[in-house]
């Protein structure tokens, strides 16, 4: 599964430039091993079901390298997604998390421009292979943005369901599909009485939990996910985060997130992006454990321990 | 710890006394004082001219009104009247206002889904270098004087919608509307229909547009990862956004409709005389009776034309009225 990139450079300076004064310089030496500590113990407290990639099968990605325009945004990324686990994107902002993200449903190319290289393989079939319906691969692929938007002129129910409209597919046991969506994305109870009411009408949290329901209700083997939380009340990331916990028994998940707290509770493998000015590259990936405890590279020790990013 | 309720110090006294609301005001600087002067001289003159020409139409007309009342709405005849043979005049443009309206639906029928259609096709179908070229060609559209509209329809046009006319009379012409008292096909309200929509296409395309492209881009692109295609992207998220814009498009068009002119003089045989069988050569609007009339007549006919235009003119403020309320009915959903 790690799969260190090769071609980065080796490491460069990422201490802060400005020396703090040395009281306070101690005090962050001490503050940074708690958080680190803290960090590596969260991480060494989730369960974890360690799947190992087995090639042919899952989701991964040969050298996606993206741009916009001439703007060379993202370089040489190469992943592997195990099935039934989650995997955290982290990063300082930038670093060409979202653009990554993008690449893997087909979504990057919406952006006049935009081009990419490389190979996203899904259950061995790269979905950028000439004569490929997009539709299908993003019925496959779900998406779950940073900002809710569910669509206001539909109900709550009717947002549920609107994959089923919008990809034309036919099902029979609709009510059926609505409960278990909005279950497994944990707002069956808060919602159950008022289905017929406008999605806009519900909280930032609630919209957000509607629409992982409605990624969900097309059946995706891959739910992909902007920094879900990073509009959200601490509350409705709780219930996110339960909801992610969840979902990885059945799917495949993979969510960028700024709060490395976040990363070290819900996911399995930890990806780190950086970009030293030029492209975003993928610095180092590896079981979340791993990543929180013993970074092998220096940029990523840095960057969890707070001291750039 | 703060245990019994007289150790806590009251932090505010209300004495029950409500004060007086102060008034809110601040000190305009010179600059916006200025500005201000401006603008405002701005949106009063077209009120006042507005006004002034409700009052010039209604002093002008004041006779005719009180001389037929509510007939003159109603009526469906226009003559001057005999002096010699002491016949009086007699003026009704029921069946102006009726033509009016009956052109003006069929106009709107005609390019409402064509603008649709073109707008949905330039924002989301056209390969980009199309987009910029069909936009300006459409507003050219726009710009040319309705008096070409009139003489192509005319000319070029007829020869065509009197075949078409034909044809629907042939094989719908069990529905009423399309039944043909006699067989006349030309200047019908069906041809003059057809120019008038033609005519209003370049404004309700440009408003659609406009409104189509303001569609927040999260909910296309939610569309899109759920698997949408671009079809069924439209359905559920453009149009419902789109509505309200395209409602106040269709109406400013019908806006528009109603008060063609020249066009409609000469596409349209006028004919005092109520017609619903739209294939049929009997019609007239409002604006194209004036027209036609204004060169030749005098004293009270002439009152009479000015009090058909105090008619078409409330009538426009009407429909722009109610183009208000239904675009803000409508904006309230799908937004
Ligand atoms: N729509 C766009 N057009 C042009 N450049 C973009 C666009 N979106 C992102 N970029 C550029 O791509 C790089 C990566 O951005 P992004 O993937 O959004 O970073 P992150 O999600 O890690 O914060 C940045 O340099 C950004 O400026
Ligand atoms: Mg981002």
């Amino acid at each position: 599964m790690v799969e260190i990139n090769s071609k980065i450079e080796p490491a460069q300076t990422n201490e802060i430039q400005s020396e703090p004064r040395s009281k306070s310089r101690q005090e962050n030496k001490m503050q940074e091993t708690n958080q680190v500590a803290s960090l590596a113990s969260v991480a060494a407290q989730t369960s974890r079901a360690i799947n190992k990639f087995t090639p042919g099968s899952g989701f991964e990605t040969k050298n996606v390298h993206a741009w916009f325009g001439k703007h060379h945004a993202l370089a040489d990324v190469s992943l592997e997604f195990p099935s039934n686990t989650v995997t955290a994107l982290i990063g300082p902002s930038g670093c060409g998390k979202t653009t990554f993200l993008r690449t893997l449903n087909r979504m990057h190319e919406f952006i006049p421009g935009a081009a990419m290289a490389g190979q996203v393989i899904l259950d061995g079939q790269d979905i950028y292979e000439p004569g490929t319906d997009v539709t299908k691969i993003r019925l496959k692929i779900g998406m779950v943005f940073q900002k809710p938007n569910p669509f206001p002129s539909m109900t709550i129910g009717e947002n549920v369901l609107s994959g089923l409209r919008l990809a034309q597919l036919k099902r029979s046991n609709k009510e059926e599909l609505m409960e278990e969506c909005l279950t497994r994305a944990g707002l069956w109870n808060e919602v159950k009485d008022r289905l017929g009411a406008h999605g806009g009408s519900l909280s930032g949290g609630q919209q957000q939990r509607l629409c992982i329901a409605r990624a969900l209700a097309v059946k995706p083997e891959v739910l992909l996910m902007d920094e879900p939380c990073s509009a959200l009340d601490p509350g409705s990331t709780l219930r996110i985060e339960e909801t992610i916990r969840q979902l990885a028994g059945s799917i495949i998940v993979v969510i960028v997130t700024h709060n490395m707290q976040q990363a070290a509770r819900i996911s399995d493998y930890t990806g780190f992006f950086l970009s030293d000015g030029g492209p975003g590259q993928l610095i180092e990936v590896g079981t979340t454990n791993e990543i929180f405890s013993q970074p092998k590279d220096k940029r990523t020790e840095d960057y969890i321990t707070g001291r750039f990013g | 710890m703060i245990t019994s309720q007289d150790s806590l110090v009251p932090l505010t006294t209300y004495s029950g006394v409500i004060p007086e609301k102060r008034e809110l005001t601040t000190r305009p600087r010179f600059s916006d004082k200025v500005f201000r002067a401006i603008v405002t001289s701005g949106g009063f003159t077209s009120l006042i001219i507005l006004g002034l020409i409700a009052l010039f139409l209604t002093l002008q007309s004041s006779t005719v009104f009180r001389q037929f009342g509510l007939h003159f709405i109603t009526g469906f005849e226009w003559s001057q009247g005999d002096p010699e043979s002491g016949a009086p005049a007699k003026f009704g443009i029921g069946a102006m206002l009726i033509g009016t309206l009956v052109v003006s639906m069929i106009g709107l029928m005609i390019a409402l889904p064509i603008s649709v259609g073109t707008a949905l096709f330039i924002n989301y179908y056209a390969p980009d270098w199309l987009r910029k070229p069909l936009t300006i060609m459409i507003d050219l559209m726009a710009a040319i004087p309705s008096v070409i509209y009139g003489l192509w329809g005319f000319f070029i046009l007829m020869p065509h919608a009197v075949y078409w006319a034909k044809l629907l009379h042939k094989y719908l012409g069990f529905i009423p509307i399309f039944r043909m008292p006699s067989e006349i096909y030309e200047r019908s309200p069906f041809i003059a229909g057809i120019v008038v929509g033609i005519m209003i296409i370049p404004i309700i395309t440009a408003i659609t547009r406009e409104v189509f492209s303001q569609v927040p881009l999260d909910r296309v692109q939610a569309a899109y990862a759920l698997g949408a295609t671009r079809w069924t992207m439209i359905r559920a998220v453009v149009l419902p956004f789109g509505a309200s814009g395209v409602a106040g498009g269709a109406m400013l068009g019908l806006g528009r409709a109603m008060g063609e002119t020249v066009a409609i003089y000469l596409v349209l045989n006028l004919y005092f005389i109520p017609n619903f069988n739209i294939l049929f050569s009997s019609g007239g609007n409002v604006a194209s009776l004036i027209v036609s009339k204004f060169g030749e007549s005098e004293d009270f006919e002439l009152r009479a034309l000015m009090a058909a235009g105090l008619v078409l003119f409330v009538v426009t403020l009407l429909v722009n009225f109610l183009s208000d309320l239904i675009v803000k009915r409508t904006a309230r959903k799908g937004r």
